[in-house]
């Protein structure tokens, strides 16, 4: 059924899941929300199946008509939403009834803002996902035109539910990004690798779902280039300009620059809401410490319900 | 040597340079990590000497993860227990090798003072191997070509290199599956679909690939554009 149609997509709009899996041997990205500590937030707020499709807003600027009883939730970048013109609350349930008009300012703070809709988006899916990597350029995936409509499953309203404040990011503070040393780290000289981890680094324009530059202390002596090898999410590349390259969920998946090592997943996907010019350090941790606390991160959405209110999770 | 690079991924380094042989191993190795654990493995990414192996961190942590692979790689290393190069599917691609379709054919054949029959005949003699596939869903980059005929990728990629293209960057020769910017000297097209939707990659690590020559007419008569 027809829920909302597109008025103003804004600087880009792609439909999202998790992303794919089993299909990089093939050339293809892993995809998926760029943002999955928000995007899951979105589903969650809705009791939605934690992988439903969900918009990916950049920047804010988008804006659509409701064509049916529908509820939605909104994480994510800070777009400033308003429906009618009147605001409203982020990361909570809102209701939107035919004729309604949600529209959002450009991101106050945060890059990527997800709409997610009870039940979940209904969205061309190939390769086991929805995600839309846009540089693949395949016909059936594209990102959303003015005029487009946004089809789904549920109009039943969902039950209020808002995250508790005190647990919602805050995306223009300075980033501490934890480094997990590997791959070519030991082949850095030992200043480079003080030089990253002691630097105040700026993310640059030049930053997207593949990857974000950051600059502010080029290493002075990266290693050569190296055989091609698989590129994990979070991959630190340093090319021979020396300004490091953080790849994200879009990245091609193998390459020939040296790495330092990895972000942890948590913390990419911090990085992921930063803005240009955002401050960004690093520090050193280490597999046991990170994916712990990966594991209960997605265990919470997991196993967790909504509480009688409405405003807070259970287990 | 097995190493965890993050906190979903881990790394199987077989050797330190490009070998023909480690390819068949490494390939061998891909099928079997991914029927043996296929309940934890989310993806499995063959490159020149290394596999990188992505888990779901919430069905195994990167201890378990890495103990289970341990003796897959020691049993890919014993002899006979791997298949001989070139064991996968030999391609033959035919290429219409021509100026129009390879706009750099000339130029490689006047800098290595070669008549571009000359290049096409070196180009064509060998059975290629697939290293790796990236850079592009279906692109495989495929070794090693003549040292004759290899030459370094253009100064300036060209912003948009069509679809079929079959070009070379110093050993390295490759076809790209779809219109891409890329820096490969061009020297002629292939009609062949190196990528689709249900199909997938043509190619896959392992693989054997033979280019052969085809007329300007055999070329659009196989469903080649120009």
């Amino acid at each position: 059924m027809k829920l909302l149609r597109v008025i103003a997509p804004g600087p880009r709009t792609t439909v999202q899941d998790s992303g794919r899996r089993h299909f990089q041997k093939h050339g293809l990205a892993e995809g998926g929300a760029a943002d999955r500590h928000a995007f899951l937030w979105a589903n969650k707020l809705l009791d939605n199946d934690l992988n439903a499709a969900c918009l990916e807003i950049t920047l804010g600027g988008f804006e659509a008509e409701a064509l049916a009883h529908v509820s939605i939730a909104l994480t994510g970048a800070d777009t400033r939403p308003r429906i009618n013109g009147i605001a409203v609350a982020m990361w909570q349930t809102l209701q939107l009834t035919p004729g309604d008009r949600l529209s959002m300012t450009s991101a106050a703070s945060g890059r990527y803002c997800y709409l997610a809709i009870r039940g979940g988006l209904q969205a061309p899916t190939l390769f086991g996902s929805a995600t839309v990597v846009v540089r693949e350029q395949f016909d059936e995936l594209r990102p959303l035109a003015r005029g487009d409509t946004l089809t789904g499953f549920d109009t039943s309203p969902a039950k209020p539910a808002r995250m508790p404040v005190a647990d919602r990011p805050i995306y223009g503070a300075p980033l501490k990004l934890r480094l997990i040393p590997g791959y070519q780290y030991s082949q850095f000289s030992q200043t480079d690798r003080a030089r990253f981890l002691s630097s105040e680094y700026r993310v640059s324009t030049q930053s997207d779902r593949m990857g974000f530059k950051l600059e502010g202390a080029a290493l002075q002596d990266p290693p050569p280039g190296i055989v091609s090898e698989g590129i994990a999410l979070g991959s630190v590349q340093v090319p021979g300009d020396g300004d490091p390259i953080v790849l994200l969920k879009d990245r091609q998946t193998i390459g020939g620059y040296p790495k330092l090592g990895t972000l942890c997943a948590l913390d990419c996907y911090r990085l992921a809401q930063a803005q240009p010019g955002q401050a960004v350090g690093f520090e050193v941790s280490d597999i046991a410490t990170t994916q712990n606390e990966r594991m209960l991160f997605e265990s919470m959405f997991r196993n967790t319900h909504w509480n009688k209110c409405g405003d807070g999770l259970a287990w | 040597m097995i190493s965890c690079v993050s906190d979903d991924s881990i790394l199987i380094r077989l050797g330190e340079s490009i070998d023909p042989d480690l390819t068949a191993r490494i390939a061998a190795l891909c099928i079997a990590i991914e029927s043996q654990h296929s309940a934890w493995v989310t993806d499995v990414v063959p490159s020149y000497t290394t596999v990188l192996v992505s888990y779901d961190p919430s069905m195994i942590d990167f201890r378990r993860a890495r103990q289970a692979l341990v003796p897959l790689l020691h049993s890919s290393t014993e002899a006979g227990t791997v298949a001989p190069a070139r064991s996968g599917t030999v391609h033959e691609i035919p290429v219409y090798y021509a100026p129009e379709s390879g706009p750099d054919l000339q130029n490689l054949a006047y800098n290595k003072s070669l008549s571009v029959a000359k290049v096409i005949q070196y180009h064509t003699a060998v059975t290629y191997q697939v290293f790796a596939i990236g850079f592009l869903p279906g692109f495989g980059f495929l070794g090693s070509v003549a040292e004759a005929i290899a030459t370094p990728r253009r100064q300036s990629p060209r912003k948009q290199v069509p679809a079929g293209s079959v070009g070379i960057a110093n050993q390295q020769t490759a076809i790209y599956p779809k219109a891409s910017p890329g820096g490969w000297q061009l020297i002629g097209r292939s009609p062949v679909t190196m990528f689709d939707v249900d199909g997938l990659s043509r190619l896959k690590v392992g693989d054997g690939v033979r280019f052969h020559a085809v007329s300007r007419s055999e070329y659009l008569n196989l469903g080649g554009t120009l």
